[in-house]
């Protein structure tokens, strides 16, 4: 049952919806391929259906009938967790408290018969592939936060699973604990060239760590793509605002430009009289009035260091944000001109 | 470290608290060996009354002990398993047997006891054997292991322990045994303590149960307290802490060090 080496097995979703006992629907039917070594994050935010997602490819919950579940060419849907040969690292991750952190990694080894020598070799590895050697005898209770989470991976990673599943897997530590953690996973999936699903309610987590990225909305998946993808081509509002700060202007379009309260910009690309197009704070710049289609008004102005955030009023119908390196003085209340990079603007469904 | 006299004051109060309750249980057991206790000590001391006391009833003092033994088996079968039962569902139903559960703690002894003469008193072979005692006594005792186990099955998540269990492979007994057992520890062994206390020591019921051939330990006491000189009655308080002291002492330490470490058993 431990295949060796299988490490690059895919996993296939189909139409896989999840209905609780009482009735609440946490996900509509889902279609999920996942190539073999890819890293693939579901994002949203909480009650999305992304862990529900996850908890359907490990075992830990069965689909809907009519859902299957595939690993490769094996359809897993009737096999609990216990066969599926998965790793996975919880949010709480779920170590052992009776064991120490050396038992907890050799657990799976342990459950699998692997004879004692080999154990202790395959032990060994992982505890010096995470760096946890001299915590190999502590107790769970004497592990920081970050140990925990290595001693967590260590010990899904020590059966050489099929697929690696974790479920928020950096939520329970600090911001500067995270970003190193963050780096650290992102390396060892790489390394290890394992299929892997990820769960987070951070983007910027998803962003790091994705090869493409899922983003869930009340149990649908709003859209699929490559972080740049995502963040650049937002297939629709909430996901466009889930994924950093984004802009948007709603106006009427006539003449081959869309026009809206500050001005216009140039826009050929549809055919509909009303449009909401979007973009990000960094694709755009302030000039002099005399300079662009659009004119507005510093609102206020935050200087952030590496860069500055100004936020525009009287343009289109909210404020628009905008980021810039550039070292000039923006006063607040003066009246600017908002030059956006035209390659950068994109049509969005307007719809929240 | 020079002591406040609040301290002495405290310090003073509890002694004389100890010793309110202690000085009777240590007068019971001088008594036991006492040649005649109205003459009191200076008559003399001698070991007979303890001797006479083992000839009589020493069937029911090893008897009290299988009770207690199997009654905790009993328990560690029955209780463990329903404790994780129970605190796995989480319905009205589950909660409703938890309260049922406890109703043997409220309801006297002696009504427990006529309910199951009544029941099963019919059945010749069983109202005869020390079996229908046990019953009784398994009875009386399984809410004080359920509440046990139960309360340290609410303190961790082992909901989450036992599904990173399964992902590592562990089919449902491996998990019983590997996770939720071990991490139970404390509560069975506070549980199997009271178990075994209540058990020993239990009176009311008994009394109702017993034949002249299945007496315990507290059922014979109440006979040689109101059969027998004093000094019998004594000595066989004597046997009686001398017999369960160590067990219960053995049961404390085995429980304190709880966060030893347990190693994992190896699958042969």
């Amino acid at each position: 049952m431990t295949s060796d080496q299988e490490v690059s097995t895919s996993i296939r979703l189909e139409a896989c919806a999840k209905t609780f006992d009482d009735g609440t629907r946490a996900l509509e039917p889902i279609d999920l391929e996942i190539a073999g070594g890819e890293t693939v994050v579901l994002l949203g935010p909480s009650g999305c259906g992304k862990t529900t997602t996850l908890r359907i490819i490990a075992g830990l919950e069965a689909p809907d009938p009519g859902g299957r579940v595939l690993f490769g060419s094996d359809d897993v849907t009737p096999l609990p967790i216990e066969s599926r040969n998965v790793g996975m690292v919880f949010q709480s991750y779920a170590l052992f408290p009776n064991m120490t952190v050396r038992e907890n990694v050799a657990y799976g080894l342990m459950v699998r018969n692997v004879p004692k020598p080999e154990r202790a070799v395959r032990v060994g590895e992982m505890l010096a592939m995470m760096h946890i050697e001299e915590l190999a005898d502590r107790r769970i209770d004497q592990l920081s936060g970050g140990q925990r989470q290595r001693v967590a991976l260590a010990r899904a990673i020590a059966v050489r699973p099929r697929v690696l599943l974790l479920d928020e897997p950096l939520t329970a530590l600090d911001a500067s604990l995270r970003e190193r953690l963050r780096i650290e996973i992102n390396d060892l999936l790489r390394s290890l060239g394992i299929t892997a699903v990820y769960v987070t309610h951070d983007q910027g987590e998803a962003m790091a760590i994705g090869d493409r990225i899922v983003v869930m909305r009340k149990g649908v998946v709003a859209q699929i793509g490559s972080p740049k993808d995502i963040y650049y081509r937002p297939a629709n509002a909430f996901v466009a605002d889930f994924i950093g700060t984004s802009n948007r202007l709603t106006g009427h379009l006539s003449n081959g430009a869309l026009s809206f309260q500050g001005g216009s910009i140039p826009w050929q690309r549809s055919e509909a009289a009303e449009l909401t197009v979007m973009f990000r704070p960094q694709d755009a710049e302030i000039v002099a009035p005399t300079e662009a289609q659009i004119a507005g008004r510093i609102a206020n102005v935050y200087f952030l260091g590496d860069r500055t955030k100004i936020i525009l009023e009287a343009i289109g119908q909210g404020p628009i944000v905008v980021e810039t390196t550039a070292q000039a003085d923006f006063v607040i209340g003066s009246n600017v001109g908002l030059k956006i990079n035209p390659d950068r603007i994109f049509e969005i469904d307007g719809e929240t | 470290m020079k002591r406040s006299r609040i301290f002495y004051v405290n310090l003073a109060f509890t002694l004389l608290v100890c010793a309110f309750l202690i000085v009777p249980i240590f007068l019971s057991m001088l008594a036991g060996v006492t040649v005649n206790f109205f003459q009191g000590i200076k008559s003399g001391l001698t070991l007979s009354w303890v001797i006479e006391v083992w000839s009589l009833y020493a069937d029911t003092i090893f008897l009290s002990l299988l009770i207690a033994v199997a009654c905790l088996i009993c328990n560690l079968l029955i209780g463990v398993p329903a404790a994780y039962v129970l605190a796995r569902k989480s319905g009205r139903v589950a909660r409703m047997i938890e309260e049922t559960l406890v109703l043997p703690i409220a309801i006297p002894g002696l009504a427990i006891a006529l309910a199951l003469i009544v029941t099963y008193g019919g059945i010749r072979e069983f109202r005869l054997s020390w079996l229908f005692i046990l019953v009784g006594h398994v009875l009386y005792t399984l809410p004080f292991m359920i509440r046990s186990v139960l309360a340290v099955l609410s303190s961790f998540d082992f909901r989450t322990l036992e599904e990173g269990a399964a992902s590592l492979g562990a089919g449902f007994w491996k998990r019983f045994r590997t996770i939720i057992i071990p991490n139970c520890r404390a509560g069975i062994l506070a549980g199997s303590l009271m178990v075994v206390t209540l058990s020993v020591g239990e009176f009311n019921l008994t009394w109702m149960l017993h034949t002249p051939l299945t007496k315990t330990l507290p059922v014979g006491l109440a006979d040689s307290y109101a059969s027998m000189r004093l000094e019998i009655g004594s000595a066989y308080t004597l046997v009686f802490l001398i017999m369960i002291l160590p067990l219960l002492i053995a049961l404390q330490l085995y429980g304190r060090p709880r966060a030893a470490k347990t190693t994992i058993s190896d699958p042969e």
